[in-house]
């Protein structure tokens, strides 16, 4: 009986570490910004009072639907792109890649982009994409267009690619991952079944991918949700989504409504991913 | 004797690179019979058996099942099922579609694809777990599942590669018992990889021994654990002593050796209980092994201790010289 209960006291000792980081730099911020959510403010001043205002505001604005709607419009095509170019990449890889360090090299290739920071790659567009960019100089050099394309940058084009260079590897990932985990013998087993290529793809490489398939939907998901420099480096400024309100009342100092906007965006975000989490049952992948 | 029905290797061959894994193998399968292909690891057994499948392209030669050359077909239409030795089972699918999976790939509707899967669940006495997803199910449950999965594309042969390896002792002679019957119920031909012969001795009709990628002897299983052809054979076979008498090569067997008052001396060097027997270990003058095996009865009469000086001897009759 003793040793029982010391080794709940060892286990409970063990998890305190990170029991205090996720209270002290998780919890606590939460808590923080939902009490500051419900505090008033004036352009001058900011006033610790319990207060409904901001959430009021919010919900009684048009412009936070149509911001919003606008946020989930990127994240929409953001993810069935990444999905897409994730998936098809990850299969490449994980089936048709025979040799293991071939594997490796390629995986490592996927990743080197990501030794420079999200900004620098985002900016690295512009110069292709601008008015008298790469893009446009050769299109014109090969007689394909006489005008510059003016919605090569500074439009939803441009953050959607932004978005997609900077977040497909979050899906190639976790699905290169559940799919390394397919026993071969099942590719065998459904060929021996007499399924074709595409049976097999439809029928046992596809949901045997869902867990993979949905992390890196999270990941995707999350990250555009909470974006705001990409759709400002990229739109010029023009377009807006969630961040960039949140991200607008914080330099206006107005703390408490961008508290109000970010309680709203974490619950929509939460609310996204617990739908998407009883569809598919991720936990044996972690 | 042929039957329009039946499976034949014609110098079969197998190369990776400049390895030969299977090396100009040529044999002819009697229809509906259990064969076991037996080796030890690395002989070419289970490459072979994935050639006849489909599951490994073919070198050189060629496979003829009911008079149709198949090394080149695709596995489904070869008239071969394969069952794999992990089972293979789609983990997301329940039994009865893991068991539908090939009717459901041909388009069959839900209906009668289901039904088909339930006669075949039947068979396999797993009905009523058929709606369990696969990690539900103990490994002979598996491996019945496995087995109606194969069997539902109606094969003309079902190829098994070690399906009873997975499963702890007890269980495997079960379920060896019940291949057995499920060969003799369906009349197709079994054609069981595995790499233990008292297996191979207990199920076939016809063993088939394997060595270096090459076949080293077939038969009836008495004539191959009776009458080794080569010394390879007599020593993975067991029960043999491979012995020189006058410069040649004689397997005996180990029951036959008795130790008594006179015949080839030697040192016992080891003494093991079996319960129903009793193996004592010797080593002749010229350093060979030669294990006799007593009834236990006899040896605790008269016990013989590691180190004891014995007198081995044997029937002439018993004496089987070995081709190589």
């Amino acid at each position: 009986m003793k040793s029982a209960k010391s080794e709940t006291l060892k286990g409970w000792a063990l998890a305190l570490p990170l029991l205090v980081v996720l209270l002290g730099f998780l919890l606590l911020p939460i808590v923080m910004i939902t009490i500051v959510s419900f505090w008033q403010a004036t352009e001058f001043s900011i006033i610790p009072a319990f207060s409904l205002e901001n959430y009021e505001f919010l919900f009684g604005s048009s412009v936070t639907y149509k911001v919003f709607w606008a946020t989930f419009r990127y994240a929409l095509i953001t993810w069935a792109l990444t999905l897409l170019i994730g998936f098809t990449v990850a299969y490449y890889l994980a089936f048709h890649i025979r040799s293991s360090n071939v594997q490796t090299i390629l995986f490592l290739v996927c990743t080197i982009p990501f030794l420079t920071s999200n900004i620098i790659r985002m900016i690295s567009w512009i110069p292709f994409l601008g008015r008298n960019g790469i893009a446009n100089q050769t299109l014109i050099g090969m007689g394909v267009i006489n005008e510059p394309l003016e919605w090569l940058l500074y439009s939803d084009f441009s953050v959607i690619l932004a978005f997609v260079h900077l977040y497909t590897l979050f899906m190639i990932v976790p699905i290169f991952n559940t799919m390394m985990r397919i026993d071969r013998s099942l590719i065998e087993a459904a060929r021996d079944n007499g399924a074709s290529g595409r049976q097999i793809l439809t029928n046992v490489i596809l949901p045997l991918s869902k867990p993979g398939i949905m992390i890196g939907t999270i990941f995707v998901l999350t990250l555009v949700m909470g974006d705001f420099i990409t759709v400002r480096v990229m739109s010029g400024s023009q377009a807006a989504n969630v961040g960039r309100l949140i991200s607008n009342d914080i330099s206006l100092l107005q703390y408490p409504s961008a508290s109000a906007t970010s309680v709203v965006l974490l619950v929509t975000v939460l609310l996204i991913i617990g739908t998407l989490m009883r569809f598919v049952n991720i936990r044996k992948e972690l | 004797m042929r039957t329009p029905n039946d499976l034949e290797l014609a110098k079969l061959t197998k190369r990776y690179g400049d390895t030969v894994a299977v090396n100009g193998i040529s044999h002819l399968f009697a229809p509906a019979s259990y064969v076991c292909l037996l080796g030890p690891s690395g002989c070419g057994k289970s490459t072979t058996l994935r050639m006849i499948a489909g599951h490994e392209s073919v070198s050189d030669g060629n496979i003829v099942l009911e008079g149709k050359e198949i090394a080149h077909l695709p596995p489904a239409q070869r008239g071969t099922a394969m069952m794999f030795q992990s089972y293979a089972l789609f983990p997301h699918l329940s039994v009865r579609d893991n068991v539908a999976f090939s009717l459901k790939m041909k388009g069959v509707d839900k209906a009668t694809r289901y039904a088909k899967a339930n006669t075949l669940l039947e068979l396999v006495a797993m009905t009523h777990l058929a709606d369990r997803m696969p990690a539900q199910l103990s490994g002979g449950q598996q491996q019945r599942v496995a087995l109606a999965r194969a069997l539902i594309t109606e094969p003309r042969v079902l190829l098994l590669d070690e399906p009873l390896s997975a499963l702890d002792p007890f269980l495997r002679i079960r379920m060896r018992a019940e291949l057995k019957r499920l060969q003799r119920e369906l009349e197709i031909t079994f054609i069981h990889v595995t790499h233990g012969q008292d297996e191979a001795l207990a199920l076939a009709d016809e063993v088939v021994v394997m060595n270096n990628a090459v076949i080293e002897q077939a038969g009836p299983p008495r004539e191959v654990w009776g009458k080794p052809r080569t010394e390879f054979v007599a020593r993975f076979m067991g029960g043999h002593n491979v012995v020189t008498v006058d410069g040649g090569r004689y397997a005996i067997r180990s029951d036959v050796i008795r130790i008594g008052a006179e015949g080839l001396p030697a040192t016992t060097t080891g003494v093991e209980y079996q319960g129903d027997r009793v193996a004592v270990t010797t080593r002749t003058a010229a350093d060979e092994e030669i294990v006799a095996l007593m009834p236990e009865d006899a040896f605790f009469t008269q016990p013989i201790n590691p180190g004891d000086a014995v007198q081995l001897g044997w029937d002439a009759r018993w004496q089987h010289l070995l081709e190589a």
